[in-house]
Parts: structure tokens; C-alpha cells; sequence
């Protein structure tokens, strides 16, 4: 790959592929371990003419980029637990609205102020149903620099494509680590740019009617079209309606419109899973540690593989299933009380083979935690 | 361009109840936007959560009906993104003051420009009378049965000290003055707030025995008086209406580009 070298940290790799995919607003909150991303793009964007913007909480910075994306611009904000859950009004609203933008939440220890500078797993939930109400939502993570770039990428790509809220959810260990990242030439990954409009200025345009394949063609607001957007249900105007038809249209666009996709947005890694008996399911920062576990004992003729997540939600079931199929063990690696876990016991057909292997004393997960962890699991002792 | 052509026809008839402040407010805004003969391309409102913030709903400008207490937050995004657009907030006491008083005083700080406008009824209408914090020491609400014992702000005192450059009260007795404030505050380059003394005889006015719709708004006229007037000074009781603050200081969006230019130098 051709490109510039760098020797960054996750949440920089963050940036560079936020600005590769065209970002151009960011509004945030200073929050460890997100800060970072918030004080890199207070430098970049304006140089780029973007616009950049520290507001005086969590929920106004959400709200903030909901208003610039509906003009035409990319946008992003990033947290970490305490305001991603300030955030899940707001959230819910860019859902119902359908209006993209991408929220990093950099994982630390909840709940409350918990462990503001280590690094957890506990908001895979909170990212999923934190808003109220039926949704579906699109979450993603990554497990070193270069995939953080990348997966950034995806997020916007994504929430363009989708009209959706897109959450890459790092976490305290990702956002600080330092490696190499490589940010490849112009035009060398594909953007997504929003679909809009054919409409000319003057005649009629439904802002809320999709067209056969359930996609939006958006105007920019504040453009030739005027036009209402509103968190209620809504008809095709975009104008409140608590018809039964519209409502339970609505809602239905609003989740198959991702849980139909579901093939498309996953995104994953595997390592010898084809031959492997014990398969390791992680994701984020702790898949580095499984990795690491992986290849120590694939030297030693153990037959054991890793399934890497990148896309959390929408959860694809379906793709676990197929993957543990011939597993005898299926361990979950995270740093939670087993939120991925029991997601993954509903999907295989042997639940009972699941385990789950985990911390969450604010201590990161090493390749020795999990062998000693699997030991116990085998019941081999430690 | 006639008032019949900034409303959306198709969307009547509105929510509010008959007697209600908010289409008072609503007609002097229109009026406002006749006068001025602005492009209605070129108006943005945003509103947020409330009997009042139906208002954006019936005009034929860009809006955005967001969530309660957000709507200037929302506005700012648009805003920043969109400098050249005229951005107008209509919000209800609570919208502004309760939930969204922090995003109130920040906006006012930044200087950034959107005309605010404070539809006061001095109630929460669209949950059905609960007290605001406008309502006032010793008023009536369904959450205040007794007596209401917390203050309420003085809407003009607090925009003027978090930095608005044009603060200004009108009442819906007053709708000439009200549309030129709004005439006033759109063509002004930075945060301006125009608080709206307005009638909610549904649950306000029934709650307080303030009488009827009429009632409420001829209140309007006996209890308040042109700023400075000598009347104050003879009445000290009486609410002063006009225009409070009208200053020039550099408008956010305007300050930005100013840190774009020094960040390109640095490229
Ligand atoms: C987060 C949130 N909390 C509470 C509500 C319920 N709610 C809707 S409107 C409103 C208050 C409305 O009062 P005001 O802003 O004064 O406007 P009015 O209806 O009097 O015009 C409240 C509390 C809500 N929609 N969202
Ligand atoms: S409840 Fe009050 S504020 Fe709401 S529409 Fe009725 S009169 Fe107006």
C-alpha cells in the first residue's frame, strides 16, 4: 500500500480516517480517553476548512452534528461512557430522522465516573439499546491502528449509505496505544457519498418517502427544498402523523433498512478457524490478546482459532453459527460481565459449549490471562 | 410575497388551543418575515419540544422540529455549517430556560447568530400545566397545587448578562412591536433574544383565575410599560417592554472564519 507512514495512537488513527472519509464538523466534550480526538481535529479541520466546535456538554455536541450533517457535511463526535449516555436522546433522534453522522465512544470503566482512565467493554449494550424505544443501530470497533483507520472509514461510508448514526466503540486501550499506521493515497479506498436528490428546486420532494430499495435521497437543508424534520413519527412530508399505517411503516423502514443489510455491514477477521476445536470470539483491544494467544499456541499443533468482530451490531447471528459450527469450544473474550457472550450462546447451536473469559477490574486482558483462563475452562487447572 | 405564502396550507388547522399566545406569535413572525421580504430559502427554524415549538411546523421555511430544550444546539451545527442562512429559535419558557437553559446562556456567550425567541406562558402547556421556571413565586400549577415557591428568571437580566447583543420584551397585546423586534433581531448579526409575554389560558389562565384568552392579553397592556418610561419609576411593579440591549460585537460564525485562516497559515 502507498501512503504516509505514522507512528500514532488509536485515537489519532481515529482522526486520520475520520478526515479521509471527508469529515467536515466535529463538536464535542472533553472526556478521558476520547480527549485526543476532539484536540487533533480542533487543529485539522480548520485547516481544511472544516469546523470544529467544543460545546458546553455532551448532549449539545450530538445535537450540534445532527444540524451540520443535515446541511451536506460529514460529521463526528466522540465520548466516552459518561456522555455517550448523555448522548442517547439525540442518538435516537438522528435515528428516527435518519440523519448520518458517527459517534466514537472510547469505552472506559462504568458505570457512573467508574474508571475514567482504563480501559473496559461494558457500553456493547448501552450502544445497542441505550436510546429508547425499537431501533436498529450499526456499531463498530477495531483491534489495532490500521484497522481503526479503516474502520472509521467504514463507519462514515456506512451511516452515508444508511442514513444512520454509526458508533465505532474503541475503548481506553485502543485510543492510546501507539503503533504504526499507514494512511494510504487519495481515492485508494472507496467514500461513500450521500445520495441526493434528483429533485429540482421548485417541484415537490418528499423528504421521507424511500424509494424501492428503502434508500433516501436527501437535499441538503437549508438548500432548494424546504422541507420538515421532526423525531415524531412522520409521513412522507416529514410533517408529525400518528396514523397506524404510517407508524408501523416507519418503524419498520427504520430497522429492516439495517437488520436486512445485515450480510453487507458486517465486518470481521478470522484466523484459523477452519480446522480450529476452540474458537476465541473478541473484539477491540482484547482480540489483540487473543490473537497473540492464537498464534503461541497454533506453533505449539493446538488446534484453536480467533473469530475478530468489527461489526458488533446489527449482530450477525447467522455468521457465528456457521463459523462454531464444528467447535468444541467457543470462548467469549471481553472485558464485561458478558455482553457479547450471551449473544453469542443465543446463536450457536451448542450453547452449552460457550465460556466466557474475561476482567473487569480495569486491568487489560494478556494472552496469559486467557491461557490461564482456558485452562480453567478445560478444567486443566492453571 | 403575501402571509398566505410563508404558511403551509396543507398542515392546518394547527394544534393550539383557541386563545392560545403561540398563533399571536406566529402571525407577528410572518408579518415580520412580508416586511423584510426575505427568500423563504434563505430562513431556517428550529425548534424544539412544546406547544411552541409547533410553530415551525406551519411555516414554509427550512425547519427542524427537534427534541426539548435542544433546539439552539441544533441551530448551532446548522449554523456553523450554513453561516449565510437567517436562523430562528421559537421556543416555550421551559424549551429555553428549564431543560434548555444551558444551551441558552452558551449561545448567548458564543454571540453566534440566531434569533431566539422566548414564547413566555409562563406554564408547560403541552404537558399540561406543571410550573416553568417563568411562572413565578406564588402562581398556580398542576405540580405546584398549593402555592409555587421557586423564582422565576428574569429572562432579560440573564440573556443580557450571558452576553446576547440584542435582548428586547414584547408581549402578544403588543403585536406591532413585536414584529418589529423580530424585523429588528433577524437582520442582526448576532444572538439576539426577543421574550414573548404570551397567554396560555388552557392551563395558566385557568390555574391562576386570570380569566379568559382576552382577558390574559389586555393584562398584557395594563401591566406593562415602554422601557424607561416614567411609569416604572411611579409603579415599580409594572414589566418593562422594548428593546434592553443593542450592541456590536464580532458574531461567532464570523470569529471562525478568522481561525480558519490562521490554521491554513500553519498548514
Ligand atoms: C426530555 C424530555 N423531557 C420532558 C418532555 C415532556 N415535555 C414536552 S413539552 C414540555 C414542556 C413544554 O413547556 P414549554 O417549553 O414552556 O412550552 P409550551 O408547551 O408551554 O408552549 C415537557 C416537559 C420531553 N418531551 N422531553
Ligand atoms: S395548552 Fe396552552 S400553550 Fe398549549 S396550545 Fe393550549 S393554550 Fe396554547
Amino acid at each position: 500500500m502507498n501512503g504516509t507512514l505514522k507512528f500514532v495512537q488509536g485515537n489519532e488513527a481515529c482522526v486520520e480516517g475520520a478526515l479521509y472519509a471527508g469529515l467536515k464538523f466535529f463538536a464535542g466534550y472533553p472526556i478521558t480517553p476520547s480527549t485526543e480526538i476532539a484536540e487533533s481535529l480542533a487543529y485539522r479541520l480548520p485547516q481544511i476548512g472544516g469546523k470544529f466546535i467544543q460545546m458546553e456538554d455532551e448532549i449539545g455536541s450530538m445535537c450540534a452534528i445532527i444540524g451540520a450533517s443535515l446541511t451536506g457535511s460529514k460529521v463526528m463526535t466522540a465520548t466516552s461512557g459518561p456522555g455517550f449516555s448523555l448522548m442517547q436522546e439525540a442518538l435516537g433522534y438522528a435515528i428516527m430522522a435518519e440523519i448520518p453522522c458517527v459517534i466514537a465512544n472510547v469505552q472506559r470503566g462504568g458505570p457512573s465516573t467508574g474508571l475514567a482512565t482504563r480501559g473496559a467493554q461494558g457500553d456493547v449494550m448501552q450502544s445497542r439499546w441505550g436510546t429508547h424505544g425499537d431501533h436498529a443501530i450499526v456499531v463498530m470497533t477495531a483491534s489495532n491502528n490500521q484497522d481503526v483507520f479503516n474502520i472509521t472509514i467504514e463507519a462514515f461510508n456506512v451511516a452515508e449509505t444508511y442514513r444512520t448514526p454509526v458508533i465505532l466503540l474503541f475503548d481506553e486501550v485502543m485510543g492510546h496505544t501507539r503503533e504504526r499506521l499507514i494512511v494510504p493515497e487519495k481515492d485508494e479506498i472507496p467514500l461513500v457519498e450521500r445520495l441526493r436528490t434528483s429533485v429540482k428546486g421548485g417541484v415537490d420532494y418528499h423528504p421521507y418517502l424511500p424509494r424501492e430499495d428503502g434508500r433516501l435521497p436527501m437535499s441538503d437543508f437549508g438548500g432548494v427544498h424546504r422541507y420538515n424534520v421532526t423525531g415524531l413519527y412522520h409521513d412522507m412530508w416529514g410533517f408529525p402523523s400518528e396514523n397506524p399505517a404510517v407508524v408501523d411503516g416507519l418503524i419498520h423502514h427504520l430497522t429492516d433498512k439495517i437488520r436486512n443489510n445485515v450480510h453487507t455491514i458486517t465486518q470481521y477477521k478470522e484466523y484459523f478457524i477452519e480446522d480450529a476445536r476452540t474458537i476465541l470470539i473478541s473484539y477491540g483491544s482484547t482480540a489483540r490478546s487473543a490473537l497473540h494467544h492464537v498464534l503461541n499456541r497454533r506453533k505449539r499443533g493446538e488446534y484453536i482459532g480467533l473469530l475478530e468482530l468489527q461489526t458488533l451490531w446489527p449482530f450477525h447471528g447467522d455468521l457465528i453459527r456457521e463459523k462454531c459450527k464444528n467447535a468444541e469450544l467457543v470462548v467469549v473474550t471481553e472485558m464485561n460481565l458478558g455482553q457479547l457472550y450471551r449473544q453469542v450462546k443465543i446463536a450457536v447451536d451448542h450453547p452449552e459449549r460457550v465460556f466466557l473469559a474475561n476482567r473487569v477490574d480495569g486491568v487489560f486482558i494478556t494472552p496469559t490471562d486467557i491461557k490461564n483462563m482456558l485452562r480453567l475452562i478445560q478444567g486443566r487447572g492453571v | 410575497m403575501a402571509i398566505k405564502d410563508y404558511i403551509r396550507e396543507r398542515f392546518f388547522p394547527h394544534i393550539w388551543c383557541p386563545g392560545c399566545g403561540h398563533g399571536m406569535v406566529l402571525n407577528a413572525l410572518l408579518r415580520a418575515f412580508e416586511d423584510l421580504a426575505i427568500s423563504k430559502n434563505e430562513i431556517v427554524m428550529v425548534s424544539g419540544i412544546g406547544c411552541s415549538a409547533r410553530i415551525s411546523g406551519y411555516v414554509d421555511v427550512h425547519t427542524l422540529h427537534t427534541i426539548h430544550g435542544r433546539a439552539l444546539a441544533f441551530a448551532t451545527g446548522v449554523k456553523m455549517s450554513r453561516p449565510e442562512l437567517n436562523l430562528i429559535v421559537p421556543m416555550g419558557d421551559g424549551d429555553a430556560l428549564a431543560i434548555g437553559g444551558n444551551h441558552f446562556i452558551h449561545a448567548a456567550r458564543r454571540n453566534i447568530d440566531i434569533t431566539a425567541i422566548v414564547m413566555n406562558n409562563r406554564i408547560y402547556g403541552m404537558t399540561g400545566g406543571q410550573y416553568s421556571p417563568l411562572s413565578g413565586y406564588g402562581t398556580l400549577a398542576t405540580t405546584a397545587p398549593f402555592i409555587n415557591i421557586d423564582h422565576a428568571f428574569d429572562v432579560v437580566e440573564l440573556a443580557k448578562a450571558a452576553g446576547a447583543t440584542f435582548v428586547a420584551r414584547t408581549t402578544t397585546y403588543h403585536v406591532k412591536q413585536m414584529s418589529e423586534l423580530f424585523k429588528e433581531a433577524i437582520l442582526r448579526e448576532g444572538f439576539s433574544v426577543i421574550e414573548v409575554l404570551t397567554q396560555c389560558p388552557t392551563y395558566f389562565g385557568r390555574k391562576n383565575k386570570a380569566g379568559s384568552a382576552v382577558d390574559m392579553v389586555k393584562s398584557f397592556k395594563d401591566n406593562t410599560t415602554p422601557v424607561g418610561s416614567k411609569a416604572k419609576l411611579e409603579s415599580p411593579g409594572l414589566i418593562e417592554r422594548g428593546i434592553f440591549v443593542q450592541k456590536d460585537l464580532p458574531e461567532y460564525t464570523r470569529e471562525y472564519d478568522k481561525v480558519i485562516e490562521r490554521a491554513m497559515k500553519k498548514r
